[in-house]
C-alpha cells in the first residue's frame, strides 16, 4: 500500500522536480557567466572569440567565466531581448535592431557613442557568390537581371542582414541611373523577379545556394560568402565584387537593464571592449569579417579586396529612414515585390 | 489477363461472378505496390538518409558528434522536458477521462473540446501565446520581472510549451475507453469493501493500462520531437536552452551537417523504439481483447 501511494505521487513530483533540476545549473552559475545574443551569421566568429575572451579574462582577473551565445536572426534576437531574454550584450546585424531594444528601454539611447567606431568593431560588405568558373558571367549588378539568371537572396523582412543586399542593389541602381529613383525602383523589381525563393535567414539562403544547388548567384555578406567557400572545399565557388557595394556595419552593445540587474556590467564592457584589441581583430579577420585595426587590415589585405562602398548613414540617412522607406509595409521593397509578380 | 477475361466471358452467366475477383486481384496488387512504394519513398528512404549522413565520416566521427557537450546537454534537456510533460499529462488524462465519463456537469463538452485544442492550433501560435502571457511586455511580464522569475526564453517556458502541445494525447486515448467500460466493476469493488485507491489501482487502472500506455507513448514521442512551440520560447543558447530538435537545426545552420544528422539519428532511433513498443503493445492488446471475447463467450 505504502509503495503504491509513493508510486502515485511520482507523476506529480516528477514534473515539479524536472525543470528545477534542469535549471539549477544555470542559476548556480549566475554572475560569472555572460549571455551574448548574437546574429546567426556570427556563430563561428563568436564561438572562437568566446574561447579567447574566457582565457584572457581568467589570465587578467584570476576568475573563470563562461560565455554563452544565443543564436538567431538579428531581428529575432532583438525581439527575444525585448521580451525578456536575459542577454548581457547583443551583437546584431544592423543598428536598427539595437535601436529597437533601446526604444524598449533596455539599452541607453547613446549606445553608439560608448564604444569606438560607433559600436561597430568590424565590418563587411555585400558581394556575389557564383559557381566555379562563373558560367553565367556575373560581373556586376546588371548581370543579375539578365534572362535565365537565378538570384538567391534572403527575405529582408525577416533577415536583417539581407536588408543590406537590397540597399546595395538600390544604391548601385540609383547611381547607374543618374539618381533617378523611379528607375532604381524598377531595377529592384526586375531583380526580385529573378529570385526563385526568399529564404527566411541569410544562412538559409547560403545553404540553399551551396548545399541545395539553387540559383546561379548568391547575394551575401562577404563574410558569409568567404565562409561558404571555405566550408565547401576547394574550387566550387568564386567571389565576385560588384562595382558598387554597401558597408555592412554589425553593431555591438551592452544591455544596460540586464547588466545592472545581474551585476555584470564590468564583465560585459570588457567582453565588447576586447573585440577592438589586436588579438580579437586578428580572429575577426580569420573569420572573414573586415577588421577595424589598420595593422591587421594590412596583413589581410589580400583577403578583403577593395570595393567602392556607400554607407547606410550617407546614402540613406541612417537605419530609421532606410527602414521606413524600404522595409516598412508598403515601402519600396513591397512595391518592388508586387511589381515582380 | 486477356485470356482470363475471355474465358470468364465464355463461361457465361456463371463466369460473370468470377470476373470481379480477377479484376480485384489486379487492383489489389497495384494498391499494395503503391502502398509499399509510398512507404519506401516517404518513410524508409529519409530514415536511411539520416543514418547514412550520420555515419558519412565514419563511426568515430559519429561518436564524437554525439559526445559534443552541446548535443549531450540537448539530449538531457529533451529528456527533462519530457519528464515534466508526460507524467503531468498522464495524471491530467486520467483525471479528465474519469470526470468526463463518470459525471455529468455543465461545461463537460467544453472540456472535451478544449482538450483537443492543441491539436488544431499551430505550435508556433502556442509559443507566441506563452510569450504574450509571460514575456516582458506580456500580461504577467511586470510581475515576473519584479520577482526575477524567468519563464520565456528559459527552460520553464519550453516545458510549458511542450506540456501545452502534448495535452491531448493521453486524454484522447482514455476518454472513449473509460466511457465504453462503464462503472459496474468499480461499484462491485467498493461494495466489497475496497478503498478508493485500491479500486483505482486494482480495478480501474488494469482495465485502462494498454490504452494508457499507448497514450503515454504518443505523448512522449511528441514531447521529444516538438520543434515549433519550443523554438519560439527557447533562448536558443546551445548547451542551455536547445532541445535536440533545436540543436539539430543549429548544427545544420552551422555547416556541421554530419553532426546534425548524428543528433537526428538519436531522435530517429527514439522514434523507431517508440514505434516498436507501440506495435508490441498493439499485439498484446489484441491477445487480451480476444481472450476477453472468449471468456465472454464461454
Amino acid at each position: 500500500m505504502k509503495r503504491r501511494t509513493l508510486l502515485a505521487t511520482a507523476p506529480i513530483l516528477g514534473p515539479a522536480l524536472a525543470p528545477a533540476i534542469v535549471s539549477f545549473r544555470s542559476l548556480a552559475a549566475a554572475p560569472s557567466d555572460l549571455l551574448n545574443a548574437s546574429y546567426s551569421a556570427t556563430v563561428e566568429l563568436f564561438r572562437a572569440y568566446n574561447a579567447l575572451f574566457e582565457e584572457s579574462w581568467r589570465a587578467k582577473t584570476g576568475t573563470p567565466v563562461t560565455i554563452h551565445d544565443s543564436n538567431g536572426g538579428s531581428g529575432a534576437e532583438a525581439r527575444a531581448v525585448i521580451e525578456g531574454l536575459p542577454a548581457d550584450v547583443v551583437t546584431l546585424a544592423l543598428a536598427f535592431d539595437v535601436d529597437e531594444i533601446a526604444r524598449a528601454g533596455l539599452i541607453a539611447p547613446d549606445w553608439r557613442s560608448r564604444l569606438p567606431d560607433g559600436g561597430v568593431p568590424f565590418t563587411s560588405t555585400i558581394v556575389f557568390l557564383v559557381r566555379q568558373g562563373n558560367p553565367k558571367e556575373i560581373r556586376d549588378w546588371p548581370d543579375l537581371v539578365r534572362p535565365g539568371v537565378q538570384v538567391v537572396t534572403p527575405n529582408p523582412k525577416t533577415s536583417g542582414g539581407a536588408r543590406y543586399n537590397i540597399l546595395a542593389a538600390y544604391a548601385w541602381a540609383l547611381k547607374a541611373n543618374g539618381g533617378d529613383a523611379e528607375k532604381a525602383r524598377a531595377y529592384l523589381g526586375a531583380l526580385l523577379r529573378h529570385v526563385p525563393v526568399l529564404d527566411a535567414s541569410a544562412r538559409n539562403a547560403t545553404l540553399s545556394f551551396v548545399q541545395r544547388g539553387l540559383g546561379d548567384v548568391l547575394i551575401a555578406w562577404e563574410s558569409e560568402a568567404l565562409l561558404a567557400i571555405a566550408e565547401a572545399g576547394k574550387k566550387r565557388f568564386e567571389l565576385v565584387m560588384p562595382s558598387l557595394s554597401i558597408r555592412a556595419e554589425p553593431p555591438v552593445a551592452v544591455v544596460d537593464k540586464v547588466v545592472d540587474r545581474r551585476g555584470t556590467r564590468a564583465l560585459a564592457e570588457a567582453y565588447l571592449g576586447t573585440l577592438y584589441g589586436p588579438e580579437a581583430q586578428e580572429l575577426i579577420a580569420n573569420n572573414y569579417y573586415r577588421p577595424r585595426l589598420a595593422a591587421v587590415a594590412r596583413k589581410y589585405a589580400a583577403r578583403f579586396k577593395p570595393v567602392p562602398m556607400v554607407s547606410v548613414d550617407e546614402a540613406f540617412g541612417g537605419w530609421d529612414a532606410a527602414q521606413k522607406m524600404f522595409f516598412a509595409d508598403g515601402g519600396i521593397f513591397d512595391q518592388a515585390s508586387v511589381q515582380s509578380q | 489477363m486477356a485470356a482470363d477475361a475471355a474465358a470468364a466471358l465464355a463461361a457465361g452467366p456463371m463466369g460473370a461472378r468470377l470476373r470481379a475477383p480477377v479484376r480485384t486481384r489486379g487492383a489489389r496488387r497495384v494498391l499494395i505496390f503503391v502502398a509499399f512504394a509510398f512507404v519506401t519513398v516517404f518513410l524508409v528512404l529519409p530514415l536511411g538518409v539520416i543514418f547514412a549522413e550520420a555515419f558519412s565520416l565514419g563511426a568515430r566521427a559519429y561518436v564524437a558528434a554525439l559526445a559534443d557537450p552541446d548535443v549531450r546537454a540537448a539530449l538531457w534537456l529533451t529528456a527533462g522536458i519530457a519528464l515534466a510533460a508526460v507524467p503531468l499529462n498522464t495524471v491530467f488524462g486520467l483525471i479528465a477521462s474519469w470526470c468526463l465519463a463518470r459525471f455529468r456537469f455543465r461545461g463537460r463538452g467544453a472540456i472535451v473540446t478544449l482538450t483537443e485544442l492543441p491539436l488544431s492550433i499551430s505550435p508556433v501560435v502556442a509559443g507566441l501565446l506563452l510569450v504574450l502571457l509571460f514575456g516582458r511586455g506580456g500580461l504577467l511580464g511586470a510581475f515576473l520581472e519584479a520577482h526575477g522569475i524567468h519563464i520565456i526564453f528559459a527552460v520553464p517556458g519550453m516545458a510549458l510549451a511542450t506540456i501545452f502541445v502534448t495535452v491531448p494525447y493521453v486524454a484522447r486515448e482514455l476518454i472513449p475507453l473509460v466511457e465504453a467500460q462503464g462503472s459496474e466493476e468499480e461499484e462491485a469493488a467498493i461494495t466489497l469493501g475496497a478503498s478508493g485507491w485500491q479500486t483505482f489501482f486494482r480495478v480501474s487502472l488494469p482495465k485502462l493500462r494498454w490504452g494508457l500506455l499507448y497514450g503515454v507513448l504518443l505523448c512522449n514521442a511528441r514531447a521529444i520531437g516538438e520543434f515549433g512551440a519550443v523554438s519560439v520560447v527557447s533562448g536558443a543558447v546551445p548547451g542551455q536552452t536547445n532541445t535536440l530538435p533545436l540543436e539539430i537545426q543549429a548544427l545544420y545552420d552551422g555547416y556541421r551537417v554530419q553532426g546534425a544528422f548524428a543528433a537526428a539519428s538519436l531522435l530517429a532511433g527514439l522514434a523507431i523504439v517508440t514505434l516498436l513498443l507501440k506495435a508490441a503493445l498493439e499485439w498484446r492488446h489484441r491477445d487480451e481483447l480476444s481472450a476477453a471475447r472468449r471468456a465472454r463467450a464461454e
